[in-house]
């Protein structure tokens, strides 16, 4: 066969549209996720991965599977979820952080912080690693939450691939880190342990950002590579609550490529300095 | 020969090994009153150009505004959007940018092909497609969905290209409308703009 005898067929766009939202339709109803406020570019490849690996011939077979099977909407989470992530993920934020950020949390008897979307831990552990080295660990408090559970149960073990190591830690020597990262684990097996030291004030949770509500009055947020997964109303709606949940004068951290300029929000933060993807909560202008 | 259409909506093009002298010489071609709005999906290293200096160099020396995609951004005609390490840029059904975290593609991401087969949708016949030099063969599939929907299909003649595979890949993948060297890619798709057709 020729390249020119090569036709790619091209789907009924109109249709998908439909079965698309017949599945969210009986995933909301059924389970009680509303993922109709997803970037909608980004689910659609998601689902048809997931049409292409049960080899169904079109999206809406996949509405009786995820009614009738549990295990079936845990794969759609799953692979809704992305849980691509690395230790100190773009070090010069960590660094940043440390140098800027961490210095004013001294004078707080107690901190909190708070990592919404914190897939497999590794960014909470390299938090905890930064704090522990300011002296901050032992009165902070972590909150860590996602809604994949099977990502939350890897966090929460703190075991990583051993072939990981050399990754991050060279992030962590580019985040500033003044030790050797393998003060923070030890090897078994093909393995990594994270020190227990690191996880004592680290809580793992469940939690929806499309629908929980805050865990209130923290000094800083972390919510990196995971405004990307929604559209602009449900990014405002999450920003709001986020928003909300930051003390007077906190911090919220978004990822490398994610910005407030083009949410309802903007106003409520300034960026500490330009491209620094660290935000501060500005005191509230009264309407007087 | 493509098929001569009046107007096109985008182009949208993948680029990989060699792809920053490529683009330096083609995006100056388009005039200050080209009035398409252009993605440029570039491979690049992890964590690399964090300072947004891609899009200062281009700006510098084309016509029209060059950004770097942030998720959410509305498409404006005449601005060209140009990809940024670590994430796949798509293009989203209300006239927005998206980025996304999901695996590599063809060892990329950003990858062409996500590119290619998101922007196709939203714009579908008015596409205009195009593949530079690289040494890869993303954008292959991309192309080839473009091609389907209607839209127009431009690869760098494989021959001048400083990394053939990606030309090559795209060639063997589905019936190219134009196969150009690199400069005479930018006037071509200069004419493109909706102003200068009748
Ligand atoms: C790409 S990971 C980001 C991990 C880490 N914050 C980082 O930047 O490396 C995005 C995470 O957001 C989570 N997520 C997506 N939608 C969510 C939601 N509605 N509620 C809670 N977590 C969500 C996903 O499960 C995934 O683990």
């Amino acid at each position: 066969m020729s390249a020119q005898d090569k036709v790619t067929s091209v789907p009924d766009l109109d249709l998908e549209v439909l079965e698309i939202h017949l599945l969210l339709t009986a995933i909301e109803q059924r389970y009680g996720y509303d993922f109709f406020n997803y970037a909608m570019s980004s689910l659609k490849r998601r689902v048809r991965n997931i049409q292409c690996d049960e080899n169904l011939s079109s999206i809406s077979e996949l509405v009786p599977k995820i009614l009738h099977d549990p295990q079936m909407f845990d794969r759609f989470l799953v692979e809704m979820s992305v849980t691509v992530t690395r230790m100190f993920r773009n070090p010069q934020i960590f660094k940043r952080i440390k140098e800027s950020l961490l210095p004013k949390l001294h004078t707080y008897p107690r901190i909190k912080i708070w990592h919404a979307g914190c897939a497999t831990g590794e960014e909470v552990y390299s938090m905890a690693i930064l704090l522990a080295e300011a002296d901050l660990l032992k009165k902070t408090h972590i909150y860590a939450t996602d809604y994949n559970n099977q990502s939350l149960a890897i966090a929460e073990k703190g075991i990583y691939p051993l072939e990981k190591m050399q990754d991050f830690s060279k992030n962590y020597l580019a985040a500033g880190g003044q030790c050797s990262f393998a003060d923070y684990y030890h090897a078994k097996y093909e393995h990594a342990v994270m020190a227990s030291i690191l996880s004592k004030n680290i809580t793992f949770a469940h939690h929806n950002l499309m629908r929980d509500q805050s865990f209130g009055e923290m000094n800083i947020i972390f919510c990196r590579n995971v405004l990307i997964y929604f559209d602009q109303i449900l990014q405002d709606k999450v920003l709001t609550m986020m928003r909300d949940s930051l003390i007077h004068r906190g911090y919220l951290v978004l990822g490398d490529r994610e910005t407030i300029s083009f949410t309802g929000i903007s106003e409520s933060f300034t960026e500490i300095e330009p491209r620094s993807r660290i935000y501060q909560k500005q005191p509230e202008i009264s309407g007087f | 020969m493509y098929a001569a259409q009046n107007s096109y909506s985008a182009i949208a093009i993948g680029v990989s090994a060699g792809g920053f002298e490529a683009l330096a010489q083609l995006l100056p071609a388009f005039p200050k009153d080209f009035d398409l709005p252009i993605f440029i999906t570039q491979h690049q290293l992890m964590d690399a150009d964090r300072n947004g200096f891609i899009a200062k160099y281009y700006s510098q020396r084309c016509n029209l505004p060059v950004h770097e995609a942030y998720h959410g951004t509305q498409i404006k005609a005449g601005h060209i959007y140009h990809s940024v390490s670590g994430y796949h840029l798509q293009i989203e059904s209300n006239g927005s940018l998206t980025l996304s975290v999901a695996p590599p593609l063809n060892h990329a991401i950003p990858s062409i092909d996500i590119l290619f087969e998101s922007a196709v949708e939203y714009y579908q016949s008015g596409l205009v497609g195009v593949v530079l030099t690289g040494q890869n063969t993303d954008g292959a599939v991309g192309i080839s969905t473009i091609k389907a929907y209607g839209g127009l299909t431009i690869v760098q003649d494989p021959d001048g290209a400083e990394a053939r595979s990606m030309p090559d890949a795209a060639i063997a993948a589905t019936q190219i409308d134009a196969i150009l060297p690199l400069d005479e890619i930018g006037p071509f798709l200069a004419k493109l703009s909706n102003r200068e057709s009748p």
